[in-house]
């Protein structure tokens, strides 16, 4: 996904390659660039999941205006990674609702960034008390 | 409390340009930004600008926006990123959060600088991870050197989804389609026609039905609408894709203006709601000014006009400079903004269609309805003539504010004349050189060099090319025409860069003479030649 050469602008250029952990699981990515940009190089798309439908959201505008891409950051929730600097050993994870940890009363909506560790902690669950009706919010 | 002479909100190409013409008339200026980099949206955009000299015409935005912050750093702005304006009060009392903190300020003029925000559109599955704004594209491939992904969908066809379709294609991404609810294309068809021979599909009278997936994008369908916006059932198409994007249009930022008790209207000829503004700028509320996109959505160009005179008016109003400088330098500026404002796409002509150029020529109703000029039509409009020997083919028919092809060429073989709008048009009693400077002078890439009598049986044709890998000489491939379907086998013959062209590398390849009319790309790529091998 990482431009090598760009026709007009060249190499891009880059910080050092640094560690970080997304969910638990180590990645790479490069100093002083954006989080979210380290993410999506990874193939990371869904960066939270919101409260009441557990809907996953991802980046969407990419400056900071619409908080689609929050995630828990070092421990802070509601970090917008599309405009935060990726730093060496972050710990970034996926924010459902508020927290980095998936409720209990929702729905399983399987996600493809959260770990398979967390998976298995999580216990199943049935819907209860969730309309039919889908919100987009 | 800090005191300022003036306070500019918005660090993009209105508040820069106001804040170095305050400052170098010894105002003390500040502006605030809440990014973490000045600029605004220059530094995403690297295609050359329109316009004339004046209106720095064929350099890159990126390079305009690198100009800027020289500038106002010998003025000596001071400005001050991550700080985000929350408040403008009375007596100009200006509040911002830095960090978890407000401070507040104070001064004796106030510019808003805010510029615009995206719109939006909904449809089933728009909050998926994989829709984004056409900004977002923009920023992460030009600043962060991201692909946004592999297979894109652009929704809507102004001049924002056109040049960042372009600039998907150059990052290396595969733009699947482009499709817009309305009937005709609505941004500049030179624009378009770069996109199409690419061979992008236009899809107008489409739109997004659904966005499909479960975790993120894994598709799209879209259909056709009726003259009411509604789906016309059994038009569903459906492309797989990982990536939407929305490009629907600006809306002013004007929330600041309507806080701080200035007249606002809601103009849609200014595309939203925005501070009702004199000539200089200035809103209902004395010493209160706006620039730029915040007073109605046009390009970066003027916006950095509208600055100027701003910055400038400010400096009369709290008696920098006398009267007679404000009106010499502003009459000057307002000349320039007042050529930007001319043509087909020209504000006071939003939304209108447009049957006939200035010049009496009928419009290409191709060009509007797929992107592309077709062949039938391109001959009717005076950039294209035939002549022995090397010779341009200017494939520019709409009247649009750009002029550099005519200063670009020293045998005088193009004309505009002093209408910055006219059609350029071909003195055929000039010799052509084929220096190619044309070529890349073009901000719009419609210029090509045509030698119908390259050798027996084969023409020679010279494009503009700004993607890699870059081909080299002998290379063989195939041409695609305008709609960017392949027409026949070509040679690379010559691959000339130079750092003149900016980034703009002539390509010439060899065709066979009956496609001189046709060829208009080049294609390496395998599959395309397999294409014309089997006939397709």
């Amino acid at each position: 996904m990482r431009i090598q050469e760009h026709p007009i602008l060249g190499e891009p250029q880059k910080g050092r390659l640094i560690e970080f952990t997304h969910d638990g699981n180590a990645m790479q990515g490069f100093e002083g660039e954006p989080i979210a940009v380290a993410l999506r190089a990874a193939g990371v798309m869904a960066h939270r999941h919101t409260k009441k439908y557990d809907k996953p959201r991802g980046i969407f505008c990419a400056i900071g205006r619409c908080t689609d891409c929050v995630m828990v950051v070092n421990g802070k929730a509601n970090v917008r990674t599309c405009i935060t600097s990726l730093e060496e050993g972050m710990t970034v994870e996926t924010q459902y609702g508020v927290s980095a940890k998936k409720p209990e009363n929702v729905p399983e909506n399987k996600s493809e960034s959260m770990s398979e560790d967390m998976s298995e902690i999580m216990p199943e669950n049935k819907p209860e008390n969730i309309p039919e009706k889908e919100g987009t919010v | 409390m800090k005191r300022y002479d003036l306070i500019v909100v918005g660090a993009g190409p209105a508040g820069l340009s106001a804040s170095i013409e305050a400052a170098k008339r010894g105002l003390k200026v500040v502006v605030f930004d809440e990014n973490s980099k000045p600029g605004g949206q220059l530094f995403k955009q690297i295609h050359k600008f329109f316009g004339s000299k004046e209106h720095k015409a064929k350099i890159r935005g990126f390079k305009i926006g690198e100009e800027l912050l020289l500038d106002a750093a010998e003025a000596g702005v001071e400005v001050v990123l991550n700080a985000i304006v929350i408040g403008l009060f009375e007596e100009k009392e200006v509040t911002v959060k830095i960090e978890d903190k407000i401070y507040h300020f104070k001064a004796d003029s106030v510019i808003i600088a805010t510029g615009a925000s995206e719109n939006m559109v909904t449809f089933d599955g728009w909050t998926l991870p994989g829709v984004i704004g056409a900004g977002a594209a923009q920023t992460m491939m030009n600043l962060h050197g991201i692909m946004p992904g592999k297979k894109i969908l652009m929704l809507g066809s102004g001049n924002v989804g056109l040049v960042v379709s372009y600039q998907l294609l150059q990052a290396g991404c595969e733009v699947v389609a482009i499709c817009d609810a309305s009937p005709r294309v609505g941004g500049y068809g030179v624009h378009a026609s770069k996109v199409a021979r690419c061979g992008v599909p236009f899809y107008m009278s489409n739109t997004i039905i659904k966005a499909e997936g479960t975790e993120c994008v894994t598709g799209v369908t879209i259909g056709e609408v009726d003259s009411t916006w509604k789906i016309i059932p059994g038009t569903e198409k459906h492309f797989d894709v990982d990536t939407i994007c929305l490009a629907v249009g600006l809306s002013p930022m004007s929330q600041l203006a309507n806080m701080a008790g200035c007249d606002m209207e809601d103009n849609p000829k200014k595309a939203g709601l925005v501070p009702i503004v004199d000539e200089y700028g200035e809103t209902s509320v004395a010493g209160i000014f706006a620039a730029g996109d915040v007073s109605g959505i046009e390009e970066a160009s003027s916006a950095m006009i509208e600055g100027r005179i701003t910055g400038i008016a400010v400096a009369y109003r709290l008696g920098f400079i006398d009267k007679q400088e404000l009106e010499d330098k502003a009459k000057e500026l307002e000349v320039a903004l007042l050529s930007l404002r001319q043509g087909m796409f020209a504000p006071e002509n939003r939304g209108k269609k447009i049957d006939k150029t200035e010049e009496g020529c009928d419009i290409s109703e191709n060009l509007l309805k797929k992107g592309y000029i077709a062949e039938e039509e391109i001959v009717r409009f005076p950039g294209f003539t035939r002549s022995n020997g090397t010779h341009p083919v200017i494939e520019c028919t709409q009247n649009i504010p750009c002029n550099p092809c005519q200063d670009a060429c020293s045998k005088k073989c193009i004309k505009i004349g002093d209408n910055i709008t006219s059609l350029p048009s071909i003195d055929e009693t000039k010799i052509c050189s084929g220096c190619g400077q044309c070529v890349a002078s073009c901000s719009g890439q419609a210029i090509f060099l045509v030698n119908e009598e390259y050798e027996v049986g084969y023409a020679s044709i010279t494009m503009p090319y700004e993607f890699l890998p870059l081909p080299i000489i002998g290379d063989k491939g195939v041409a695609l025409d305008r709609s960017g379907h392949e027409v026949c086998e070509a040679e690379v013959v010559s691959i000339k860069t130079a750092p003149v062209f900016d980034k703009t590398n002539l390509l010439t390849i060899k065709v066979p003479i009956e496609m001189v009319d046709k060829a208009r790309f080049f294609s390496a790529k395998a599959d395309h030649r397999n294409e014309v091998k089997n006939g397709k």
